[in-house]
């Protein structure tokens, strides 16, 4: 019997119920062994709103960037000359970071003929990690206006704990974002509608995680409110349609008050457990 | 001593640009020997970060004392002001038209960025 | 020339959707997606694409295995851990040894190349995404297709809304309607620089107003006026007057709400604008949301 599963829920299109999927999962499997539930949507987290876990500990995450000792520095140029990113300038005779384009590369302080460059920490947010009952639980805010996510959702998974069971939350997209959040995953949950937009990014998200060679499966959510084409796919695809849960008006009332889905309508609480079983076998392949 | 326009063209009648960051051009004026120059911006125009850092640079490095323009970024503003660049915001007409208003001294320098970050990729 | 933003914070709450009806309802407007990473507002707009180019994006290390000593200088010093020295031989010579790169980890930022002692490695641009210039019944449309795995550092999306404005400028369109992506990260930021109004479409949830929270005060720190929409809003009223209620608080501007409406997925699997698909109760209150934006754009957009 396989032990420490790790499940990623993504889906390219915003709105899916990704975290429905996620939360729902760490609910069912709470019971089966130990269970860490990492939100790795750093950038609008939510998973936090269903589980409601209990925060122990929050720590500022920080990214090194340029600090200039001014009394070494010859002005001679060379880090402005190696910063692909634009984060550090050389004007008359000042050197001028430019901190928030910083993508901590370390090129100018290994670079500077004088070492007169040392790394300095800006803040680019904050990973909080607590208990939602037996559920290990951990997120991350960004600060608002910083614009890269990664390094904080890496940041996020470093704080997990090993387990037998890990739920990686993703974001949207298919991008860096949601593939920092994917890529060590034992098996990918593709979570998608049964609409044009969601088959047109559920094909997207089927090419990243070809992209990633991880093995991926497929929930559809709000089944019955569009059209068979995405079911067609995953046929075509070769991807495991392992679950659907019907568009229900009650199920979205009880979504906008915060409830998990299994919480709300325990009958899913088996299906869940069954839709981890099959990914266990797809991981063990 | 030399002064920088900002110009979506390429000679003194074509209009000032009213973005510094990414204006296509610059006109590099020397206001002693009435010679001018023009210094293509093109490599900032799809940047999506520092294209008002790099410009400052380049403006800094063919000399200029001063730089006139619509508008200019914090970023851009605080690499020209490190680099002892003048800068001239509000600025309109044609680049002759603009170095006519700077050597009569109507113009007066700005104190700070005249817009917030990124304006100019919309304009 | 307005430029209209409609951004959300969270995902699936309807923009899409709602700029596709826009597109319909706008005088002369030219288009834009910006959601570069999954790009949908085609799928409503029947789009004849004119124009396509390569997106060149970042800088990845190309390895001269002839020069290439595998003294793994290049492995210690990458940052990111994108580089990783190989297993076995490459070409059967037993002592080489040329790191494996992990594309998707680099960051294009050089230190590589530079630190190389036999200068063995030189930078090459990627082309990571493509870009389209479209023509559609109701304007042109700019837009693009990154590809998966990449990285969004906003610069497609910059891209995207520089050709769209420079269309706007030529023909004098009135309008230039952005369909943004969800999240608060570079591509947004990208997409709202230069707004003249951002348009945030939330639902009536509890995820939608954290989301809606955090977006907002990313709009407010570009100074950019902000306008707020409550869609689906009968799933939960409670929470959707609390969400208006609290916009309003925080400085943005209510400019109607939608009804949960079967006829919206139906009008998407039909592939055609929602007000041009029915005159349900939601495709009514798309008419009225953009008669608000459209006649108050002087009072709320100027």
């Amino acid at each position: 019997m396989r032990t420490r599963l790790k499940i990623a829920v993504a889906s390219s299109k915003g709105g899916t119920g990704k975290t429905t999927v996620a939360t729902s999962l760490a609910l069912a499997l709470a019971d089966a062994g130990s269970v860490e539930f990492l939100d790795c949507d750093v950038e609008e987290p939510n998973a936090h709103l269903f589980l409601k876990p209990t925060i122990e500990r929050r720590e500022a995450v920080e990214l090194p960037v340029p600090q200039v000792d001014e009394a070494k520095c010859t002005l001679c140029g060379r880090c402005a000359e190696v910063c692909q990113f634009k984060a550090i300038a050389v004007l008359k005779d000042t050197v001028l970071p430019f901190p928030e384009l910083c993508h901590g590369c370390t090129g100018c302080w290994v670079l500077c003929p004088e070492q007169a460059i040392s790394p300095a920490g800006r803040e680019i947010g904050a990973v909080e990690s607590g208990r939602a009952g037996r559920i290990g639980f951990h997120h991350g805010w960004l600060r608002i206006g910083e614009a890269m996510s990664p390094p904080l959702i890496r940041a996020v998974k470093r704080q997990a704990r090993q387990a037998d069971f890990t739920v990686l939350d993703a974001p949207p997209g298919t991008s860096c974002p949601v593939v920092e959040s994917v890529k060590d995953a034992d098996v990918v949950v593709l979570v998608t509608e049964p609409t044009p937009f969601g088959l047109n990014d559920l094909e997207l998200a089927a090419d990243m995680v070809a992209a990633l060679d991880r093995p991926a499966a497929v929930v559809i959510n709000r089944a019955g409110i569009g059209n068979g084409r995405v079911s067609d796919f995953c046929r075509s695809r070769g991807l495991p349609l392992l679950l659907e849960v019907p568009f229900d008006r009650r199920i979205a009332e009880a979504y906008s008050r915060g409830e998990p889905l299994v919480a709300a309508f325990p009958e899913y609480l088996p299906k869940f457990a069954e839709l981890c079983r099959s990914l266990q076998e797809m991981a063990r392949r | 001593m030399k002064i920088a326009i900002t110009t979506s063209g390429k000679d003194l009648d074509a209009p000032v640009d009213p973005r510094f960051g990414r204006a296509k051009s610059f006109v590099i004026y020397d206001t002693e020997s009435d010679q001018w120059s023009v210094l293509d911006n093109a490599q900032n125009l799809n940047a999506a970060q520092g294209a008002g850092i790099q410009a400052a640079t380049a403006v800094v490095k063919a000399g200029a004392e001063a730089v006139l323009t619509g508008n200019c970024g914090p970023k851009a503003f605080r690499a020209l002001s490190a680099g002892r660049v003048k800068v001239y915001a509000g600025v309109s007409g044609t680049v002759r038209e603009a170095v006519e208003k700077f050597l009569s001294g109507t113009l007066r320098p700005a104190a700070q960025a005249s817009v917030g970050e990124h304006a100019g990729m919309g304009l | 020339m307005k430029q209209l933003v409609v951004i959300s914070g969270k995902g699936g709450t309807g923009k899409t959707t709602i700029v596709g009806s826009f597109a319909a309802l706008a005088e002369r407007p030219v288009l834009a997606d910006c959601d570069v990473d999954a790009a949908d507002l085609h799928l409503l707009l029947a789009p004849a694409v004119r124009h396509t180019e390569d997106f060149t994006g970042p800088l990845r290390p190309v390895f001269d295995k002839r020069l290439c000593t595998g003294c793994g200088l290049c492995v210690e010093q990458c940052a990111f851990g994108a580089l990783a020295p190989a297993g076995t031989a490459e070409g059967g010579c037993a002592t080489r040894h040329v790191p494996h790169l992990d594309s998707i980890a680099c960051e294009g930022c050089a230190l590589c190349s530079f630190v190389c002692p036999v200068q063995a490695i030189t930078m090459r641009r990627v082309v990571p995404g493509r870009w389209f210039v479209s023509d559609t019944r109701f304007g042109p449309l700019v837009h693009a297709k990154l590809g998966v795995a990449q990285e969004n550092s906003g610069k497609l999306v910059t891209l995207v809304r520089n050709r769209a404005t420079e269309i706007a400028e030529e023909t004098g369109a009135p309008w230039l309607l952005i369909d943004g992506s969800p999240g608060i990260g570079c591509p947004v930021i990208a997409s709202l620089a230069g707004a003249d109004a951002v348009l945030i479409v939330t639902e009536p949830t509890l995820s939608g107003k954290s989301d809606l929270g955090r977006v907002a005060r990313l709009a407010a720190h570009f100074g950019i006026p902000t306008l707020v929409c409550v869609n689906k809003w009968d799933i939960n009223e409670a929470l959707a007057c609390e969400t208006e209620a609290e916009s309003e608080a925080g400085g943005c501007r209510v400019v109607g709400r939608i009804p949960y409406d079967d006829a919206v997925p139906r009008s998407i699997v039909q592939g055609v604008p929602l007000v041009e698909h029915d005159d349900g109760p939601a495709a009514r209150a798309v008419r009225a949301l953009w008669r608000q934006i459209a006649n108050g754009c002087n009072t709320l957009v100027g």
